[in-house]
């Protein structure tokens, strides 16, 4: 009887069906990318055409290059604004404004993605016809950082909450500056929380769509920006293609991502 | 004030500058927005009118008395009810799974766990549009239909509010199953062997054990995936065709192509009005947990 305790028939099978059914769309979608069929649904056999198509058609390559440029600065602006963020929060103790700024961090989490996408773009346009406020593409750059930040944030805070102070008060002990202790002894084990803040602040920059696709205007076009595009132009293989592509650059960063913020990693 | 606070100031300050100005104060402005006067060619007059939200449920006539108009509160409806059972098919897939990985060895569990978090951080634009290749009219399914002798369009199911519902419980099942195994994992499955002592049967285990003990996870995926479906964009616009509008859809068109701006922040605020709904029944029911991480 005890032997039986917590298990149930079918578990296996319906966790079984439910990886399916998340991989199944994905699985579809690469292997058509490689269908050498013009005829995006009808299988033609095995090719790679549509791969060097896209990489010699003009349009992707400058989007994908504004996607890098956007991700590399916004998750480095949202990870040093997330560091000291995270020092204040963790280490200062008492600190009066501890609980409304974890709120304001956390905010970009909570407002829909459509709200803030609007949001941001009456605020862009009314700050152009106000004060001639316009940086292009920094416009994308600056909403990203918004919504990186929270991202950045919560890994770095959860590495710091797992550390004890006592290795910086022994660095201080021995007339370390605070810079010095901050620089030799807190950020060297900090490191993993903040490659996996970067991580997932870069391919929620990468990925983002909704937002960018509203304030983006011609020669600001990101990667899912074009990829839309594409869609909505109809299903064709190079869509199959591009997005196959963007799938391969999140995994890899997710798989790093998995790689150092497990709980015995170094 | 003590130098020790006015340096955590500093820490903070960054963040609250830049989270600040192109974060908060957008919302401010769009809350001033949805109480003035629409441009007809883009942007606002600025003058005072509350008509954005008259224009919810009333239409003007010609000699300006209002008749009732139920097409934005069909959207509404239409948006809760998806985004309603959006959360219940999530809950109902979630549980059994995060039960069951919760339930592995530790070094199957992380793989599994991984395996969800692939597609969670996969980009949703393209999730939603490989259900296109599998649901329309010569998809995959009804290809292989027609291999066995059915008619071609047996299968299609794109445009549908059923292909809206696939693509949300799809989109967001990550944000459901991830929270429950959290809050399983950490259970103390002897609760349960003592429960199965005390001559409960398997069943009664997990009505009066398990699923108690999983009620932080649940109430937090149920949050994490209600949020976002309510306001969902990508899975109506692809899935649905533009024809099955949600709250998402409604804001982004007022934007795109009706420049109704007033009208499309006043839709924003009636979404962000659900959101705070449901964080307050979240914090109700889940009194001292704090808020769950994670979900965009």
């Amino acid at each position: 009887m005890r032997s039986h305790v917590g298990q149930y028939p079918g578990l296996r099978i319906w966790a079984a069906l439910f990886f399916v059914f998340l991989y199944a769309p994905m699985v579809v979608l690469i292997s058509y990318s490689f269908n050498t069929n013009k005829l995006a649904m009808i299988w033609g056999g095995f090719s790679v055409r549509w791969y060097e198509k896209l990489f010699t058609t003009g349009g992707i390559a400058d989007a994908a290059f504004n996607s890098l440029v956007v991700a590399v600065i916004a998750t480095t602006v949202a990870v040093v604004i997330a560091i000291a963020a995270a020092l204040v929060l963790v280490r200062q103790r008492p600190f009066g404004g501890a609980g409304i700024s974890t709120a304001l961090i956390s905010m970009p989490l909570i407002v829909p993605e459509i709200v803030t996408a609007v949001a941001t773009l009456m605020f862009f346009v009314i700050a152009k016809a106000a004060i001639g406020f316009d940086f292009g593409i920094g416009n994308i750059v600056l909403a990203h950082i918004v919504f990186c930040i929270p991202f950045a944030f919560m890994p770095i805070r959860a590495r710091l909450s797992d550390m004890d102070g006592t290795m910086e008060q022994a660095a201080r002990d021995l007339y370390a500056t605070p810079w010095q202790a901050f620089r030799y002894v807190t950020l060297p084990i900090l490191m993993p929380g903040v490659i996996a803040g970067a991580m997932l602040s870069f391919v929620i920059s990468l990925d983002d769509f909704i937002i960018t696709q509203m304030i983006s205007g011609p020669g600001t076009t990101t990667l899912p920006v074009y990829i839309y595009s594409m869609i909505r132009n109809g299903i064709t293989p190079e869509v199959n293609a591009a997005s196959t592509i963007l799938i391969a650059a999140s995994t890899v960063l997710v798989t790093i991502y998995w790689y150092v913020s497990r709980p015995n990693a170094k | 004030m003590q130098r020790t606070q006015i340096s955590a100031w500093l820490g903070v300050a960054p963040a609250w500058f830049v989270i600040g100005i192109f974060g908060v104060l957008p919302m401010l402005i769009m809350l001033g927005i949805s109480f003035m006067v629409a441009d007809p060619y883009g942007g606002v007059e600025p003058a005072y009118s509350h008509e954005a939200y008259i224009q919810f449920l009333f239409e003007r006539d010609l000699d300006d008395s209002l008749i009732f108009n139920p097409i934005y509160l069909n959207i509404v409806l239409r948006s809760v009810g998806l985004a309603a059972i959006t959360t219940a098919l999530c809950l109902i897939v979630g549980l059994p799974v995060a039960y069951f990985i919760a339930r592995q060895p530790e070094s199957r569990r992380d793989v599994l766990i991984l395996l969800i978090t692939i597609p969670f951080w996969t980009n949703l634009l393209i999730r939603t549009y490989a259900w296109i290749l599998i649901l329309t009219r010569n998809g995959v399914v009804d290809a292989r239909l027609q291999s066995v002798g059915f008619e071609a369009g047996t299968f299609d199911l794109l445009y549908t509010n059923t292909a809206v519902l696939i693509g949300l419980v799809y989109s967001y099942l990550p944000f459901m199953v991830l929270p429950l195994y959290a809050s399983l994992e950490k259970m103390d499955f002897r609760l349960a062997e003592a429960a199965s002592d005390l001559y409960a049967n398997r069943w009664r285990v997990a009505w009066e054990v398990i699923l108690p003990l999983a009620k932080p996870g649940i109430v937090a995926g149920c949050l994490l995936v209600f949020v976002p479906s309510i306001g969902a964009f990508i899975a109506p616009d692809l899935l649905g065709g533009g024809k099955r509008m949600m709250l998402g859809s409604l804001i982004y068109f007022q934007f795109a192509t009706a420049r109704n701006w007033p009208f499309g922040a006043a839709v924003s605020i009636l979404l962000m009005a659900f959101v705070m709904l449901a964080l307050l029944v979240y914090a109700r029911v889940n009194k001292g947990q704090g808020l769950p991480a994670g979900g965009h």
